[in-house]
């Protein structure tokens, strides 16, 4: 848990943490497939996605606006705009990391949300090792999971509620990690500013914009 | 297809990489790295309510809303996190089945 005073935490440790979330986004990989393969995503094509781009809210975003004819700018945009959350996580977690730049470029590939998250020791430090055990395992997961959303026939995600699980696994991570008023401020901030852009901007913004949260609960903690 | 393929995995991977690359190894500021400890759950409460409660650029309220608070409700009261995604995953697919959008 975030929080804690110890020693570093290692990669047994990120296994162990990891092994539930990598569950639950096995399920939502699941999901992420069927939708692929429903919007005339090839089967290949979302397994390698799920590969190479390793960020269940940017693929969504980037098949979703593609499928709907909105080009592959407007797909790669909505994509990059959806991730674009990772680009203060990495500010964030650089100084944990190891080595030259470009080594430090790519540990941070590691990130994901729940990874991150959990490897935040909560002085502001991450646990490095804790960070690429618990990302691993959800890796494996979150392919492993697309291939048999693509492969097996017959699966409906709407019917199987496979759409609540994005929004369970994030709220998991959310309860371990609000632990203080402070934080629980935050988050209601936070939720506040996305729900109220949703329908005046384009997706992943909210998100990005919902940052401002934390500014000003910097204020508010002093 | 696959230009979006590579074009996603190039995006996220300089997203991912760029900030690690620039910090270095110097230690972040104070006022930096205490916005680094809020930012998590201002995140994590975005995504979940964007995804919860928004279809698209639209809010939209479903099955998946009421799974969802259900779910919420368990890992509130500290319940395991796969416990909760299951919760949610047959109270959405249960009110579906119900005729529930």
């Amino acid at each position: 848990m975030a929080g804690s005073t110890g020693a570093d935490r290692g990669w047994r440790e990120g296994v162990r943490d990891g092994t539930p979330y990598a569950a639950a986004t096995f399920v939502l990989a699941v999901s992420f497939g069927v939708v692929a393969v429903d919007l005339g995503v090839p089967a290949v094509a979302a397994v390698v996605m799920s590969a190479v781009v390793y960020s269940g809210s940017a693929q969504f975003a980037a098949v979703g606006i593609a499928a709907a004819g909105g080009g592959l700018a407007a797909a790669v945009g909505a994509a990059a705009l959806v991730s674009s959350r990772f680009l203060p996580m990495g500010f964030a977690l650089g100084p944990s990391l190891h080595g030259s730049r470009l080594r430090r470029a790519v540990e941070g590939q590691a990130t994901v949300d729940s990874a991150w998250a959990m490897a935040a020791r909560g002085d502001g430090r991450f646990d490095r090792r804790y960070l690429f055990g618990h990302s691993g395992t959800q890796y494996g997961a979150w392919v492993l999971g697309t291939a048999v959303g693509v492969f097996v026939p017959g699966l409906d995600s709407r019917a199987l509620g496979l759409d609540a699980v994005f929004p369970v696994f994030f709220l998991a991570i959310l309860v371990a990690e609000v632990r203080d008023r402070l934080r629980f401020g935050v988050a209601l901030a936070g939720a506040a500013i996305a729900l109220a852009l949703v329908p005046v901007s384009p997706p992943g913004l909210p998100v990005l914009a919902a940052t401002a949260a934390a500014l000003a609960g910097l204020r508010a903690g002093r | 297809m696959w230009a979006l393929v590579v074009l996603c995995a190039l995006g996220t991977a300089l997203i991912r990489g760029v900030g690690p690359a620039a910090t270095g190894d110097r230690a972040l500021p104070a006022p930096v790295v205490r916005v680094v400890v809020l930012l998590s759950a201002a995140l994590l409460a975005a995504l979940v309510v964007t995804t919860a409660l928004a279809d698209g650029d639209r809010l939209a309220v479903g099955a998946d809303t009421a799974g969802v608070a259900v779910a919420g409700l368990l890992l509130w009261r500290r319940a395991p996190v796969l416990l909760a995604v299951l919760a949610a995953v047959v109270v959405t697919a249960g009110l579906r089945a119900a005729g529930v959008p």
